[in-house]
């Protein structure tokens, strides 16, 4: 017996060294020799993957549009069984291309896991990513990207059974001691308890390591609420729950959940070109240009509507892309409204913060002068 | 005398042989523990546990010791050890219940008894444990109605989707004079033990076998002095009611403990009953025969005479069911029971500290089958052949 302890000891520090090693993956030896090179020196930083300002030309030269989506996330980013892609950052792919190929079809997407989709980006595997990813300061920095324009103002909300509590603008102490069904190894687990330890409200968590198990538990009657992002509680209610008019989701934000799609750091000229894509979407919309009404905006006298279309100035060619990249986008794709409408709609996602600034939302585009 | 090349000697190169293979063994941990530092280093990481006393920050479903979110990591790692010790102890023990039960009914001479047994190992043994998880879980508890319309079994049991609630018992005042009452009786009875044995030991004539009546004379009379000191019972009956939106009193199984409890119980229990049927296989035609000449009943001859004997053959195997049990119950997180390795996982996720938490959970696995080892093997050795 005391013979075994040992044998089993050395054993356990033995995968314990294995599995440490294990993320690191890249031969060995050659990393050790690595390191006695730099030693002393500070850490290196990610190397961006292509020298500054070639992204733009290595994606014009291919032809496409290399972007990193959700597969699985209806509303956002889904491939449906024929093999076609569709969803609200998916959309924001279509546009890219759309801009630089004046064809909404030259995106070859990738369907990327939620651990995968930064090194993606990192090692240039992916031209650009969009899937809902939070912009947060460690991804900004330590990760090594950079971040563009928000597409979507998410955060952290709570879906209760209309019979425990029916009206949405009820705050966390309506909900004393209830079971919070809740995705384990997310932030949103520890916003979970410190939300209502703030609010000093007593409630029991029950804790899955699959998103889909915790909604099934939630519609089974195991958990009075659920929390997650708003966005993910109204599409995957929709999608999973039995029936989700007996479902309200509260007001309350329980966390800032910025949604945008990120580039590797360190090649601003294709971080500007992806960003005033967007930029340009949320222009359109607050100007009124639409996919439908987009010719006839052509022969306006306004100055803002024809720098923004390419009738007039080179703000496009500045930017190292057509004149006139709006106007492809906005009469291939749409604007950020319509893009909006298209993949959200059907999910009464109400605009809230998405919303123009003119309208009281978050949605502000920089001028195009 | 010629002395013996020592290349040629069986016990030098014996040793040798074991020599290298430790040095090998030392410089591949060596290495890998290199490895592991400067790639560490390179990335800027710290090894070490300094972040288990900041604040956990998360919350836990069930524990059965204090725990609140701003506990320090390392209390809500105890949390997990406790929750998983207490399902893999429930589970060792009605597992062999079942495993003892089912493993005699295998080899029942009644038809359906027999196939029933045999049906029910086949299917549990064959089929993954986490999908049947899953369909304790999904397809049993958590059909089972709401509060408000909970299936009521006599006791009063209720079983409903928000747990199973029995009925159990309450101290009262007088439970610890009642304790001691009863720590006072079972004392007697060794003292009783150890005063026979003396007096049998010195005695010319063998004592009368009714001096063995007063290991139940004794005891039972400490317990009726008691009764008359203090006549309020010790314990009285806590049986679970409707108060207000949910059960109050009685014993509550959480749905994510029930499923998991059943799933372990039943999936191990059926190896148990392949083990206790080889195990009984395993006596002997002849004993059988031996014991029914003697006139022995059915139930005598298994009790006495075949179980005894089985045992040997039973109790190693038995162990490794013991420990998969509590290895397996590592699947709870599955189904949302907060045993060691989902709680582990969060704080993982939570403060990155790969290796440390990973060192810890292997460590508590560990010692805990190595514990069931251990006191298995001492079961082992008391039941053991003796060979002369």
């Amino acid at each position: 017996m005391p013979k075994f302890s040992y044998v089993f000891g050395l054993l356990v520090v033995i995968s314990v060294l294995l599995a440490a090693c294990a993320p690191s993956g890249a031969p060995i030896t050659v990393e050790v020799t690595r390191i006695v090179e730099v030693a002393g020196e500070a850490p290196t930083p990610v190397p961006p993957p292509v020298a500054g300002g070639e992204r733009l030309q290595t994606v014009l030269d291919r032809g496409k549009v290399i972007c990193g989506v959700h597969g699985s996330f209806q509303g956002f980013g889904f491939v449906d069984s024929a093999g076609a892609w569709s969803g609200f950052d998916v959309d924001f792919c279509r546009a890219w291309a759309a801009a630089l190929f004046n064809d909404a079809e030259a995106v070859e997407f990738r369907g990327l896991s939620a651990q995968a989709r930064f090194t993606a980006v990192q090692s240039g595997e992916v031209d650009v990513l969009s899937r809902n990813s939070t912009w947060t300061w460690t991804r900004d920095t330590e990760l090594g990207l950079t971040f563009g324009p928000v597409t979507f103002y998410d955060g952290q909300a709570i879906m209760v059974k209309k019979e425990i509590v029916s009206d949405p603008t009820a705050g966390l102490d309506a909900l004393e001691g209830a079971n919070v069904c809740v995705q384990s190894g997310t932030t949103t687990e520890l916003n979970l308890a410190d939300q209502f330890r703030a609010a000093n409200v007593g409630y029991t968590p029950v804790v899955f390591e699959d998103q889909t198990a915790a909604f099934q538990a939630y519609d089974e009657g195991r958990c009075d609420a659920i929390t997650s992002d708003r966005s993910q509680l109204a599409t995957q209610g929709q999608a999973v729950l039995a029936n989700f008019a007996d479902h309200v989701i509260l007001d309350l934000v329980m966390s800032k959940e910025p949604l945008a799609p990120a580039v590797a750091q360190g090649d601003d000229k294709w971080a500007d070109a992806v960003h005033w894509v967007v930029y340009g979407m949320i222009q359109a919309e607050e100007l009124g240009i639409t996919s439908a009404n987009v010719d006839s905006f052509l022969s306006s006298q306004d100055p803002v509507v024809r720098r923004l279309l390419g009738v007039e100035g080179e703000l496009g060619s500045k930017l190292g892309l057509s004149n006139d990249f709006v106007y492809r986008v906005i009469k291939l794709v749409g604007n950020y409204g319509e893009v909006y409408e298209k993949n959200l709609g059907p999910f009464n996602l109400a605009r809230g913060q998405n919303a123009l600034w003119t309208d009281g939302g978050l949605m502000y585009a920089p001028p195009f002068r | 005398m010629k002395l013996k090349a020592f290349w040629r000697d069986i016990r030098f190169l014996q040793m040798l042989a074991q020599g290298i293979f430790v040095i090998l063994l030392a410089l591949a941990a060596g290495y890998l523990y290199v490895n592991v530092t400067a790639n560490l280093q390179r990335q800027g990481l710290t090894v070490g546990y300094g972040f288990m006393k900041n604040p956990a920050s998360f919350d836990i479903g069930e524990s059965y010791i204090p725990y609140q979110a701003s506990d320090p990591y390392q209390r809500a790692l105890i949390v997990g050890v406790v929750n998983t010790l207490v399902v893999s102890l429930v589970g060792i023990l009605l597992t062999t219940i079942v495993g003892v039960l089912v493993g005699i009914a295998r080899l029942s001479t009644n038809w359906l008894v027999n196939k029933l047994a045999a049906a029910y190992v086949g299917v549990l043994r064959n089929t993954p444990l986490i999908i049947q998880l899953m369909f304790w879980y999904f397809g049993v508890i958590l059909q089972l109605p709401s509060v408000k319309q909970a299936i009521e079994l006599p006791g009063p049991a209720f079983l409903t989707n928000r747990g199973i609630y029995l009925p159990w018992t309450e101290t009262t005042a007088t439970f610890p004079a009642w304790r001691m009452y009863l720590i006072l009786a079972i004392i007697s009875v060794f003292v009783i033990w150890f005063v026979l044995q003396i007096a049998r030991s010195r005695a010319s004539i063998p004592l009368s076998p009714s001096w063995n009546l007063s290991y139940l004379v004794i005891p039972v009379l400490i317990l009726w002095l008691g009764a008359e000191i203090q006549p309020a019972p010790p314990i009285t009956p806590y049986l679970p009611e409707l108060a207000g939106l949910n059960f109050k009193g009685g014993l509550r199984l959480t749905p994510e403990f029930a499923a998991l409890l059943f799933g372990l119980v039943l999936y191990t229990g059926a190896f148990i009953a392949e083990i206790v049927r080889a195990g009984i296989l395993a006596v002997s035609r002849g004993q059988v025969e031996a014991a029914r000449s003697l006139g022995l009943t059915n139930g005598q001859t298994l009790r006495l005479i075949v179980f005894p004997q089985a045992l040997r053959v039973i109790i190693p195997p038995l162990t490794s069911q013991y420990l998969n049990l509590a290895k397996n119950s590592s699947l709870a997180i599955a189904i949302g029971y907060p045993d060691l390795f989902s709680i582990a996982g969060t704080v993982f996720n939570q403060t990155g500290a790969a290796i440390e938490i990973i060192v810890v959970m292997m460590l508590s696995y560990l010692s805990l089958s190595l514990f069931t080892s251990l006191i298995m093997n001492i079961y082992n050795s008391r039941t053991r052949l003796v060979e002369r």
